[in-house]
């Protein structure tokens, strides 16, 4: 917001605010047209005269209302004058009908603005600091409407004496500015679901306050809704009371989960001297429509925490120190050593894996490197740890893989179906978007063990929990079908005319083994439960599956991917909006790191090596023969390590080192390399077994695209220049070229208009076409040249719907006397991952270490409490970590985060994988847990907080 | 990693599962990987499964 003292807003090069139209949108056949100010306008029918006045380009004065939260006429600000109507009505509540004419600007309401204005003003601070950084909606609406004195009083607030909250680590809150619009508790409630915020007290003395306790000890999940819709410095980020206002804006997308939220950073300062002051989300985000999480909004600290490493770095052995060198020299070391083992030990002795954090062009490039400058397959991804049962099962079934809708699809959805996920901690944005539609009345069937918040939270109360038991998720979803058929709840036309093997899938499902009752013992769901819910979910008009890794990460992870698949075909939920099945993306491009052929058996696009025709395509343009096998699996890689036969590997922006099962194994497979180059912002995990460090970019300074959850391709753009002096993509395309295959673009958009040019779904995309449509979902092709929101409208990619027969079978780790728990893990809402960014952001304040949850009977035999420090232990390891006993989980099971290295959680998960992708089984581990030895840190744990970790683990 | 492929097909009859087991190798393992798989059904190891060890002949 502007002060007369300072540039106008909206100059060009200057800093504005995303426009605010005061109301939200209204979806309406009807048009009604008015007259504002002489000014003509039509607006769908049943828009306030609030916005249709801000699409006419007149701006009516507001302080409660805003255009993310519905009207509430409290504030008295916006009155206006309609002909033929008694009064000044408020704008904000009153919908246009067709005819109206309204005049904004009489005497009348002036004065009566003025009034109001004044009011406010001689119960706010004269001093109000707001005032003085210009970051304040009243104090511009006071200008306006030329409210200079204060003639009711001398502008102190008579909350005054009441406490400064500084207790967020993001955000303040000042009482004293606070003019109790509500507009914050309303954010609360409609747009984040916590409903944290309430109005306590009356009239003069009413006042906002979370919960009768301080944000940080309250509700608040710290989302920033609130702050993004307070008018006045009440709610402030902490890091604009510390830089002041915005200078320039760069519209761009987070980082971190797969809902992938368009952001304004809000920046001052240009080049290297760049500083963020805020992230926004951007309301024209097609994602996430003006909201964020904790993560996305407030952790970006990473980006320039001291740990970032912005100099290459070599060694001759991993027991050696880190040598500083130019990038030539760094690139010149890794480019020789593996033309080196290559020479030594074959082509297909080194490899790359890719990151779900790094950009379609900076990944694409990955593979074309291995593909064309190794002359091998030998690429994967970190996608391989988490959602490669999805693309195998969605592309088995469906023919390809991708979630078949968009985010705004669960807005018509009836029931929801959510298998092993939990969005309001792993999918935060999309889980707000799903609890609204819940309070308008759609119901949710929760399947996971643990009792996850969307079980049971303010205006949320799911239709049943099912605590599904680790492992047996197959027979689980073919109770599911087993019943729908059974009862002849299916849609028989849409399985003839839509479906194949039909009759042998029904034969199959309708099988007694199948049937809720005979699956009891295995899934721990009472037979009559399970019936209920699929009842449910046949039934409805519009049923909808969502899910994530705790549906992929088992040994029948590819399984249960069909499985829900032939759930949703059955029933006929495929194809239109509010229904489908839906992966929830862990990091924020796997969907795009697969899409880009990351797969050590995929070409770009989901198209199989082996095709000659595809081969040709790249051949054609790259000049070079590509190897028509399948390469190595990250898994596969670590084995062959051992063996000898693998000996140089390039890490792009992967912690492999912590994130992948079986730490030992891995470190062992690492350590046993001639060659490993990692390429990161931090020293990780894994670059304490690397011989070159790379360093590499934060988003802030990657220029490229980010592919989401919904396959809606999204723009990321510098804010920065890269501060270590080299895009990512180059760097790629350096060492490429010194092993003697030169891949030079002068830009990202070039890598995109090579992705394009190659691959059919992403026929229409451009940097160019991004910039003007904001976002697109692929296919992007000439029949669909703005995208496709949904996917298998009246066919399915691979023509036919393919439903496969899903035997149920058992996993092999099985509890016993000596592991009698099933271990199973997850994420938390303030942390990411393996926790590398969050780690280093005040997000810490919430998570600072893993716990291990156990139910109170479980506990109580093993005489544990909430606190006590708990060895964890499984056949291949064992850790220790604090213990907090909890009804979320089922008797029998525990579990636990994975987002500190010192914990170190993979110590204890075993090899057990996928057995289609060799995704690893992290949901399912047999341990014990008992009391740990009173004592401190083992010299290991210290070791690792010592030096894995070198500076400031704030 | 290939009994685990076995184990999900152990449903299908003898003649399906080793096909299938055979195309999915193919589609998805590196042939370093299928050597070694071949290797040691040669060898009469005897923890593969008798249809992975079918199909370990079959490549
Ligand atoms: S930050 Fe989010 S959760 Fe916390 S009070 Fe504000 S709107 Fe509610
Ligand atoms: S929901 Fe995901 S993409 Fe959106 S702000 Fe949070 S972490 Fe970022
Ligand atoms: S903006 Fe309309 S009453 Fe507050």
């Amino acid at each position: 917001m502007t002060t007369l003292d300072q540039p106008a807003l909206g100059e060009p090069g200057g800093y504005a605010p995303e426009p605010d139209l005061g109301t939200p949108p209204v979806a309406s056949q009807a048009d009604a047209t008015v007259t504002i100010d002489g000014r003509q306008v039509t607006v769908p029918a049943g828009t306030s005269v609030m916005r249709a006045a801000a699409v006419a380009g007149i701006d009516v004065p507001k302080l409660c209302a805003t255009d993310s939260l519905k009207a509430f006429g409290s504030c008295r600000m916006c009155l206006v004058e309609v002909d033929g109507a008694r009064g000044t009505p408020a704008s904000c509540t009153t919908p246009c009908a067709d005819g109206m004419v309204v005049s904004t600007q009489t005497e009348q309401v002036q004065r009566l603005r003025r009034n109001v204005m004044e009011l406010y003003l001689s119960d706010h601070p004269a001093d109000c600091q707001g005032c003085a950084r210009g970051s304040c909606e009243m104090q511009a609406m006071a200008v306006t409407v030329g409210a200079v004195e204060a003639r009711y009083g001398n502008g102190r607030d008579h909350l005054a004496e009441s406490s400064y909250d500084a207790s967020n680590p993001y955000f303040d809150y000042d009482p004293a500015a606070c003019i109790v619009c509500s507009r914050c508790v309303r954010a609360c409630g409609e747009v984040q679901g916590t409903f944290a915020l309430t109005v306590e007290g009356r009239g003069f003395d009413s006042r906002i306050t979370p919960g009768g306790t301080d944000f940080l000890s309250s509700e608040c999940v710290s989302c920033g809704a609130c702050v993004q819709a307070c008018p006045t410095s009440a709610l402030q980020e902490k890091s604009l009371i510390e830089l002041g206002m915005p200078t320039r804006v760069v519209d761009t997308t987070c980082a971190y989960c797969g809902v992938g939220c368009s952001f304004r950073a809000e920046v001052q300062g240009t080049g290297e001297d760049t500083q963020v002051v805020r992230m926004m989300p951007a309301k024209t985000g097609g994602a996430n429509e003006g909201h964020s999480c904790v993560k996305g909004r407030f952790a970006y600290g990473y980006t320039n925490h001291p740990d970032r490493q912005l100099h290459p770095m070599v060694r001759d052995s991993i027991d050696d120190e880190w040598r500083v060198v130019s990038w030539e020299e760094a690139v010149a070391k890794a480019a020789d050593g593996f033309s080196a083992i290559q020479r030594d030990h074959g082509v297909g002795a080194i490899g790359g894996i890719s990151s779900s954090r790094c950009t379609n062009e900076e990944v694409y490039v990955v593979q074309k490197m291995v593909r064309a400058a190794f002359g091998n397959n030998n690429v994967d991804t970190c996608a391989r740890v988490c959602h490669s049962p999805t693309g195998y099962g969605l592309n088995q079934t469906f023919g390809t893989s991708a979630g078949t809708q968009d985010f705004k699809s669960v807005e018509q959805a009836d029931v929801v179906l959510l298998i092993g996920a939990n969005p309001t901690d792993a999918h935060p944005v999309f889980a707000s978007r799903l609890k609204r539609r819940l309070r308008q009345g759609a119901q949710i069937v929760v399947a996971d063990p643990r009792r996850i918040d969307l079980v049971h939270g303010p205006h949320v109360e799911a239709a049943a929990h099912l605590p599904v038991l680790p492992g047996s998720n197959v027979a689980f979803v073919n109770a599911m079908a087993h019943t729908v058929v059974t009862e002849g709840l299916h849609d028989e036309a849409f399985l003839r005319e839509r479906c194949e093997n039909v009759d042998s899938y029904l034969a199959f499902i309708a099988r007694p083994e199948n049937s809720p009752e005979a699956t009891e013992e295995v899934t721990g769901i009472p037979a009559e439960q399970l019936r209920a819910a699929a009842r449910l979910y046949a039934e409805a008009p519009n049923a909808a599956i969502y899910y994530g890794l705790g549906v992929t990460e088992h040994s029948q992870g590819s399984t249960m991917v069909m499985g829900m698949a032939n759930l949703a075909m059955i029933t006929g939920n495929i194809g239109r909006e509010g229904v489908g099945v839906n992966p929830l993306r862990g990091q924020n491009n796997v969907q795009g790191s697969c899409d880009m052929g990351s797969f050590p058996h995929e070409l770009p696009g989901y198209r199989h090596i082996s095709r000659p025709e595809v081969r040709a395509i790249y051949e054609d343009l790259w000049g070079r023969t590509l190897d028509p096998e399948p390469g190595l699996r990250i898994p596969n890689m670590f084995d062959s390590a051992l063996a000898g036969t693998f000996r140089g590997l390039y890490v792009q922006g992967e912690d492999i080192a912590q994130s992948d099962p079986n730490t030992q194994h891995v470190e062992a497979a690492l350590r046993s390399m001639d060659l490993v180059v990692v390429q990161d912002l931090f020293l990780n995990e894994t670059a304490r077994f690397a011989h070159v460090f790379l360093p590499g970019t934060s988003f802030l300074e990657k220029d490229g695209t980010f592919t989401n959850a919904e396959r809606r391709i999204n723009r990321v753009r510098p804010a920065l220049p890269p501060r270590q002096g080299k895009d990512e993509w180059q760097i790629t395309c350096d060492i490429a070229a010194a092993m003697g295959f030169p891949m030079p673009y002068a830009g990202a958009h070039e890598i995109m208009d090579e992705i394009a040019a190659t691959t059919p779904t992403f026929a229409g995309v451009s940097f160019a076409r991004l910039d003007a449509e904001g976002s697109m979902q692929w296919p992007v092709t000439d029949a669909a040249p703005h995208g496709t929101p949904t996917m298998h409208v009246g066919e399915f990619v691979r023509g036919k719907g393919n439903l496969v027969e899903t035997v149920y079978v058992p996993t092999t780790e099985r509890t016993n006397r000596r592991f009698p728990l099933v271990l199973t893990t997850g994420r938390i809402l303030s942390q990411y991952n393996v926790g590398a960014q969050t780690r280093r952001t005040a997000n810490q304040t919430w998570h600072p270490e893993d716990i291990l949850e156990i139910h109170p009977a479980d506990a109580h035999v093993r005489g544990i409490s909430t606190g006590d420090l708990v060895e964890l232990s499984s056949r291949v390891g064992s850790t220790t970590l604090r213990a907090e006993v909890s009804e979320r989980m089922p008797a029998g099971v525990v579990y636990t985060t994975f987002h500190h290295p010192v914990t170190g959680a993979n110590v204890v998960t075993t090899e057990n994988s996928d057995w289609a992708t060799n995704c690893p089984e992290y949901k399912v581990t047999a341990v014990e847990v008992g009391v740990a030895n009173a004592r401190g840190l083992t010299d290991a744990e210290a070791a690792a907080r010592d030096e894995r970790e070198p500076a400031g683990r704030s | 990693m290939g009994n685990d492929i076995a184990r999900q097909l152990a449903h299908l009859d003898e003649e399906e599962a080793v096909t299938r087991i055979v195309a999915h190798l193919d589609r998805f393992w590196d042939p370093r990987m299928r050597r070694t798989l071949q290797a040691l059904a040669a060898a009469g190891d005897d923890t593969l499964d008798p249809r992975l060890a079918a199909a370990a002949r079959r490549l």
